[in-house]
């Protein structure tokens, strides 16, 4: 069991929604990972007009009837005024303070940028939003970012996107043993093993959208990353075997055989 | 040769909105966005006035006149 802000969520594996090959491909795959709560992104209705189709709020629709607590995004946001306006307007639109806040430095790299990510944090917070913020994987700023009241850190594994799953295990490690919020490994994940080892590194829950979406087969992805978190968390909790530089027979060697041969 | 006047207007998500006279935000976005309208409340979406929040309990006391700004946001797949 996820606990962020009071809040139980019976899955650890938080998904994205972005690009799902359709509305259909998304819903199966959702269900197939479990998950209880999934971010949205927050966009202009489309205009009606001659050919066009009147607002589209089908997104919003698709979680209600599915039950999964929406989790707005402010992706693309690339200031702090920006974030802020984007999470009172998905507060309105979702009935949710609930923010996954993201401000992101450039186009390019999609980095969070940490000075207005923190900026914005604390003032969400203010305003009463739970505030779960995605961020970089250096520790100090997962502290910086839990002082000023977020309900949780989502630090990056990797870039958003890139499928190459967690390029500073060692961080991640530090910021999971550091913190007293709940932490959520975001962006960077490609296949299930990725999911099981942040989970393995101590976080309390994973965040990923492309690795599913963007797979050959979304619905069976789903289903493994599903397994995976559930995995890693157990192995987590099981305490694993100290490394050693060489081997160590697991059979006694108490009663072998003594041939002559 | 005169020059014509642009018909007055309102900015709606970045678009021309031809806007006589102010209207109730309500109604403003009961016709951008018909099918989210459950008991006469839209779902789902929410406005920004001039980049401030409306609070939908405010919807229909807040009137957009001619060169007002209007942003109609909605949860899409994303994130």
């Amino acid at each position: 069991m996820l606990t962020i802000a009071g809040v139980e969520l019976g899955s650890r594996l938080v998904m994205g929604t972005g690009g799902a090959p359709s509305l259909l491909a998304l819903e199966n795959a959702l269900v197939a990972s479990g998950t209880e709560l999934t971010t949205v992104a927050m966009r202009r209705v489309a205009p009606p007009g001659p050919g066009a189709a009147a607002g589209d709020t089908s997104m919003w629709g698709l979680l209600e009837r599915l039950g999964i607590r929406a989790l707005p995004n402010t992706a693309g946001c690339f200031s702090v005024r920006e974030a802020v306006l984007t999470a009172q307007l998905a507060r309105e639109a979702c009935g949710t303070d609930w923010v996954k806040l993201e401000v992101i430095a450039d186009d390019v790299t999609l980095l969070p940028e940490p000075l207005g990510l923190v900026e914005a944090a604390e003032e969400l917070v203010r305003d009463g939003f739970t505030v779960l913020p995605y961020c970089g994987d250096d520790p100090i700023v997962a502290r910086r970012l839990e002082d000023v009241g977020c309900a949780a850190v989502m630090p990056l594994g990797a870039p958003i996107g890139s499928g190459l799953g967690i390029l500073n295990p060692r961080n991640i490690e530090a910021i999971a043993a550091a913190a007293s919020v709940p932490v959520i490994l975001d962006a960077g994940i490609g296949t299930a093993s990725d999911a099981a080892l942040a989970m393995e590194l101590g976080c309390d829950g994973v965040l990923l959208a492309t690795a599913v979406t963007r797979a050959a087969d979304p619905e069976r992805m789903a289903r493994a990353m599903r397994l995976a978190v559930e995995a890693g968390h157990a192995a987590a909790g099981a305490g694993r075997i100290p490394r050693r530089e060489r081997a160590l027979a697991s059979s006694s060697p108490e009663g072998r055989l003594d041939l002559a041969l | 040769m005169a020059e014509t006047l642009p018909a007055p207007h309102a900015l709606v998500n970045g678009e021309p909105f031809p806007l006589d006279a102010p209207v109730p935000l309500t109604d403003l976005v009961a016709r951008l966005v018909p099918g989210c309208v459950v008991d006469g409340v839209p779902q789902g979406v929410a406005v920004a006035l001039d980049d401030a929040v409306v609070p939908r309990g405010a919807w229909g006391a807040t009137t957009v006149g001619p060169g007002a700004r209007v942003e109609v946001v909605t949860a899409v797949q994303g994130g």
